[in-house]
């Protein structure tokens, strides 16, 4: 279970003025749960989502993880705990293999027909891209896709994932909600999600809405997809 | 010869045994062992010290290891080796040189290499530096490389140098001269410096023939107080095409300048040079570290895969 008790985050601006990112989050996510954060850019999704990584430390309130305070924790520690984390913009390496960061995400040394099981997830053929340089030579899509590939290999008990759907083509998009639905069909995975994708809101257990920097609903996708179809001229969250 | 040498050799020419083919090893400043094959000859020079490495043309997939091993503190060696590859042929040439410095007095290596690769060649290069101390042993321990090449019509040299530990001063100083038509220069060259050590890379590079093409890439990594500096000229005469990259990465309170100059002398002559240094980029550090790295094997992992 992982528990946000009044987290706030805020940053220093270069005029010295101080800008509130997140307000008082208050969030449980109970286990084996597929949670999906959405709501307007700019609202603090990310930012959340690398609070949670560690990537980021809050200005006040504390973080739980199966009942342990993991606020002062670094992100090693919370990776090693097992939260993983597939970034929004995938992050590119000179001279760093595909198959060397799915042999790093597996926490081994990964045989080529155990790269070719999880990239097959994503829909790459191994053997097209183990070989290949995890730098600007692979398209955006190839990227996330990898990026969405080393969950599958770390396999750890919370996975967040930042926008999995940007920069992936309608073709690979079914294939992706597949392998969402596939994850969190897994016992013992609790998936959350940032997404403005109503394909990916629609498998979820629970949607939460945050905008400028507050929770504003939290509850079952059945009761908050309807209100979120509306639109944003009638959804109750966006006139929040 | 003994265990200190023979590590030496495995280290910077990866030899654990006997290598096959044709062999030239020089160990504190005196011949070693040494081999010929009907292809390929190596002779002595009566006027100064070094060797003459004569390949017969269209000699085909053939090696030369002509490794240096110094595990003398204080010797300074100097030596003049000339590359003779014959036309046609298809060969690789593994150098390297290791010092094991047991004192407190200075090792140095000193090695001019002239290639001349001829009409149709194909050479690769390999070439790997290496040092060494004992504890308590502050020698240091000083390689200055010089490599000269000129590769006629339609020849092509691939060279691969590596300078990963142990060497605390040098000047690595490369002059090419590719006049042939058709003819082709490649250069990886890796580089890393730790402690107060200092490196200089100069690449001097002039293509004559028409056609001909340079492609160079440089990747360097300076940790501590170490400083580097690397300079490349390429000149284009003629019709021809060169791509020259230098790319860095600075650690602690090391320091690289990079000196790149490309000049053109031919309307078409295409010159591409790319400069870039910087420190480990922290997303790169935080990406390995939610895969549950430390930062610190997280920095280990980015440099081992720049200088791959």
């Amino acid at each position: 279970m992982l528990e946000l008790q009044n987290i706030s985050f805020s940053v220093t601006d270069d005029d010295n003025t101080e800008k509130e990112i997140l307000q008082n989050i208050d969030l449980t996510i109970e286990d084996h749960k597929f949670i999906a954060i959405t709501g307007p850019n700019g609202g603090g999704k990310s930012t959340l989502a690398k609070l949670i990584a560690g990537i980021f430390k809050p200005t006040s309130g504390r973080i739980l993880f199966d009942g342990m305070d993991i606020t002062d924790l670094s992100i090693t520690e919370r990776a090693k705990m097992g939260i993983s984390f597939a970034f929004q913009q995938p992050v590119r390496f000179k001279g760093i293999k595909v198959k060397d960061l799915m042999s790093l995400a597996a926490g081994k040394e990964t045989s080529i027909g155990q790269a070719c099981e999880y990239l097959s997830e994503v829909g790459l053929c191994a053997r097209d891209y183990i070989d290949r340089d995890v730098d600007g030579s692979l398209s955006g899509g190839e990227l996330k896709r990898i990026e969405i590939a080393q969950l599958i290999a770390r396999d750890t008990k919370l996975s967040i994932l930042d926008e999995p759907e940007a920069g992936i083509d309608l073709w690979s998009f079914s294939n992706l909600i597949k392998v969402f639905e596939k994850m969190r069909s897994e016992a013992d995975r609790t998936i959350l999600i940032i997404s403005h994708q109503e394909r990916i809101l629609d498998i979820a257990d629970e949607i939460a809405v945050i905008k400028d920097g507050r929770v504003v609903a939290f509850s079952k996708k059945e009761e908050i997809l309807p209100e979120l179809l509306k639109g944003t001229e009638s959804c109750i969250y966006y006139q929040v | 010869m003994d265990q200190i040498q023979k590590d030496l050799l495995a280290q910077v020419a990866d030899i654990h045994d006997v290598p096959e083919g044709a062999y030239n090893i020089r160990a504190n400043g005196k011949l070693g062992g040494r081999n010929t094959t009907a292809n390929i000859d190596i002779v002595t020079k009566e006027d100064k010290p070094g060797i003459d490495i004569i390949i017969k043309p269209g000699t085909k997939n053939e090696s030369v290891h002509i490794p240096v091993i110094i595990s003398e503190s204080g010797l300074k060696d100097l030596v003049y080796n000339d590359f003779y590859i014959g036309d046609d042929s298809d060969v690789t040439i593994v150098a390297g040189c290791g010092i094991h410095n047991c004192g407190d007095q200075n090792s140095q290596h000193d090695g001019i290499h002239t290639f001349h690769v001829g009409k149709n060649a194909r050479v690769k290069y390999i070439e790997k530096h290496y040092g060494e101390n004992e504890p308590n042993a502050d020698g240091k321990n000083i390689m200055n490389p010089t490599t000269i090449v000129e590769i006629e019509e339609g020849g092509y040299m691939e060279m691969e140098t590596t300078q990963i530990k142990g060497i605390d001063d040098t000047v690595r100083d490369t002059t090419a001269h590719v006049r042939g038509e058709g003819s082709k220069l490649v250069v990886r060259d890796k580089l890393m410096t730790h402690k107060d050590q200092h490196a200089d890379a100069i690449f001097n590079v002039t293509m004559d023939g028409l056609d001909s093409s340079c492609d160079l890439i440089s990747r360097a990594v300076a940790k501590d107080d170490s400083t580097q500096t690397f300079t490349a000229h390429i000149t284009g005469n003629v019709k021809c095409a060169s791509h020259t990259e230098c790319d860095a990465i600075i650690m602690d309170n090391a320091k690289i300048s990079a000196s790149p100059e490309i000049v053109a002398n031919d309307l078409d002559a295409a010159l591409i040079h790319e400069a870039a240094i910087g420190r480990i980029a922290g997303e790169q550090l935080i990406k390995l570290m939610t895969l549950g790295l430390t930062e610190e094997e997280a920095e280990q992992e980015i440099i081992a895969g720049f200088l791959k």
